[in-house]
């Protein structure tokens, strides 16, 4: 695959806010008809990354193809092929969600009356129908979402721009964001989603980018993935702190690397291999060594163990890092 | 929800405008459409409606009032019927810190990422405020003008010429509209817009003929006045409504006609590219 056919192509994109970097040399390629996960916490440098592939944002250095076309030199046929959803809903609250739709059909340049159908029918699909004549700003924060989402969805676009598209949303209306997502793509889209979770990750997308500082850290299949961190992890909580000890040294027979021991919370884990197996051995075992567990469990690692694991560092909150500024 | 991408029709977009002409026309599509967004704004909103009309009321009421009795004209004449095209003029100077504000608040507004994201024209947001502004100015205009009538202003020269002076002082606002998109766009905090316009379109009225003819000024403040663009604005109106107090022996006095017509267009010609080109450089 040359560059020229991959929807997304970029390479060293960097960009500086005051003495920082948002984006420090981030390489990207997306290749079409596929959701692509770019996975980070907070400051990461998610959002930076979309605003400039979808043309809001001017960079340092670096260059960046979107289906096929230079950010910068092409920008116009850019954003004739892409939708965007960003962070935060890029709707006019002031107008109720049917006149929204309809002025951004117009601004694509449909005809009065395919833009007004156009709307209706999204409203009727993002089940946004019963609010469609209400002012924007009357909408829940979900509705706000699903109705920016309708927006970029307007025209199917070549390459769509997610930014945490699920962030407050509810279970439901999540996993009708999915069904969309997925829809699309079976349609031809190519997605780039930002999350900051590895499950929306895992659900969706087909390979994942994991950056950190403004990098990419760590790109593969969720699977491939989830090899590097460990997969599935059991943990133990005692009742009694004396019995930590004993607790660590079943968990240790079972798991596949040393456990991790936390006396507070008086918690052992380790990373395992098959999850029901070491289940129902770790249950077993502790009774046999006259351990009193208050809870047993298995559970996927977590963000924070990703980052520990494939940056050696634990995410930071964006707070510390803007101090630090 | 999920079915969405089946049932919909493949819509496509016509072809970019490759034709400059063909580019203008898609301009000036996006440019109403931007226009209608702004008009919709102040129908769900109506209480900005009221302010149209309340501003020029109590404009009229005011000057015309408290400054309308006993000052002394140099031809002679009714200082109430010299004042009042300085109050339309002023009026319309005014509407630069709500244009200023308004897009102020617009580009803070996350709609604005869309738009940026969109292939639609890059003046049609720029455009689309200058137009609605435009259609305000009008109502404004109206108000005024009937308010005029009442306390006794009149057009004494036909009503061609009163329409004509009506059109001046339209395209006065026109040029200050896109003043005001500019510093909307350069002080992108409505807040600190508000507070900047005032100081600055205070003096443009004192330092003009609205209130007192530049004859009775000392000297250079007098030129100070005669050039300004307000100044020319309300001495061409007034000679076209046929009301006191316009000419005078200065080159800015005797062609104040030629110069309501060639300030604004100066103005347009300097703040309708920048603001352009501002706005497309907006937080990239
Ligand atoms: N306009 C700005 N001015 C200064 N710094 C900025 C600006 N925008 C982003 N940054 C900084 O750039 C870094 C990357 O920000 P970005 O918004 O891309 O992160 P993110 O991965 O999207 O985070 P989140 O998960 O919180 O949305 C952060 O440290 C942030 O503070
Ligand atoms: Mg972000």
């Amino acid at each position: 695959m040359t560059t020229n056919d991959a929807a997304i192509a970029a390479e060293g994109l960097r960009k500086r806010y005051g003495p920082r970097y948002a984006l420090d040399g981030l390489d990207l390629t997306v290749e079409r008809g596929v959701v692509h996960g770019l996975l980070g916490p907070n400051g990461a440098g998610k959002t930076t990354a979309v605003r400039i592939l979808s043309t809001l944002l001017r960079f340092d250095a670096g260059s960046a193809r979107v289906a096929g076309y230079d950010v910068v030199g092409e920008a116009d046929e850019v954003r004739r092929r892409i939708g965007l959803t960003g962070q935060y809903a890029a709707v006019d609250e002031t107008l109720s969600g049917r006149q929204n739709l309809v002025m951004f059909g117009r601004l694509y340049h449909l005809g009065a009356r395919q833009a007004k159908r156009r709307a209706d029918e999204l409203l009727e699909q993002f089940d946004l129908a019963h609010a469609a004549d209400r002012s924007g700003r009357t909408y829940s924060g979900g509705m706000r979402r699903r109705l920016d989402l309708a927006a970029s969805l307007i025209l199917a676009p070549e390459v769509l721009f997610l930014d945490e598209p699920t962030t407050g949303l509810d279970p439901r209306s999540r996993n009708d964001v999915w069904d969309a997502v997925r829809s699309l793509v079976a349609g031809g889209t190519t997605v780039l989603l930002t999350t900051q979770y590895l499950e929306e990750a895992d659900q969706l997308a087909g390979r994942i980018s994991v950056i950190d500082t403004g990098r990419v850290v760590a790109e593969g299949t969720a699977d491939e993935l989830k090899a590097r961190i460990g997969g599935d992890r059991i943990e133990v909580v005692v009742r009694d702190a004396a019995q930590l000890g004993p607790a660590a040294a079943v968990v240790a027979r079972i798991g596949t690397a040393e456990p991790e021991l936390d006396a507070d919370t008086r918690r052992v884990s380790a990373p395992v291999a098959d999850r029901m197996a070491a289940l129902t051995e770790a249950v077993r075992e502790l009774q046999l060594a006259g351990v009193v567990a208050e809870d047993i469990g298995l559970r996927r690692p977590t963000l924070d163990e990703a980052f520990l694991h494939l940056t050696g560092h634990r995410a930071e909150p964006d707070v510390v890092k803007e101090t630090a500024a | 929800m999920s079915t969405m991408l089946q049932q919909a029709p493949a819509l496509v977009a016509p072809p970019p405008a490759r034709t400059p002409l063909a580019r203008l026309r898609w301009a000036a599509a996006d440019g109403w459409v931007m226009t209608k967004r702004n008009m919709a704004h102040v129908v769900r909103a109506p209480e900005e409606v009221v302010i149209y009309f309340t501003l020029p009321i109590m404009f009229v009421l005011v000057f015309g009032y408290v400054f309308g009795s006993g000052m002394a004209l140099p031809g002679g004449g009714s200082y109430r019927e010299f004042l009042l095209p300085g109050v339309f003029a002023m009026t319309m100077l005014y509407g630069l810190g709500a244009t200023a504000t308004g897009v102020a608040f617009d580009v803070g507004r996350g709609v604005v990422d869309r738009f940026r994201s969109m292939p639609m024209a890059r003046s049609a947001l720029v455009a689309g405020r200058s137009a609605a502004d435009l259609i305000r100015a009008v109502l404004e205009m109206s108000t005024l003008v009937v308010c005029g009538l009442l306390v006794g202003w009149q057009w004494r020269n036909g009503i061609g010429d009163a329409l004509a002076a009506v059109g001046l002082i339209l395209l006065l606002r026109f040029a200050i509209t896109w003043v005001g998109i500019y510093l909307g766009l350069v002080v992108p905090n409505p807040d600190t817009v508000g507070v900047i316009v005032f100081p600055a379109a205070f003096p443009l009225t004192a330092l003009s003929n609205v209130f007192v003819a530049p004859e009775l000024m000392p000297d250079w403040l007098g030129a100070v006045s005669e050039w300004n663009p307000l100044s020319s604005t309300v001495a061409a109106s007034r000679e076209l409504f046929g009301n006191p107090g316009f000419g005078g022996d200065s080159w800015a006095a005797q062609h104040s006609l030629l110069l309501a017509v060639g300030w604004p267009l100066v103005l347009l010609a300097i703040f309708v590219p920048l603001s352009i080109r501002r706005y497309q450089k907006l937080s990239r």
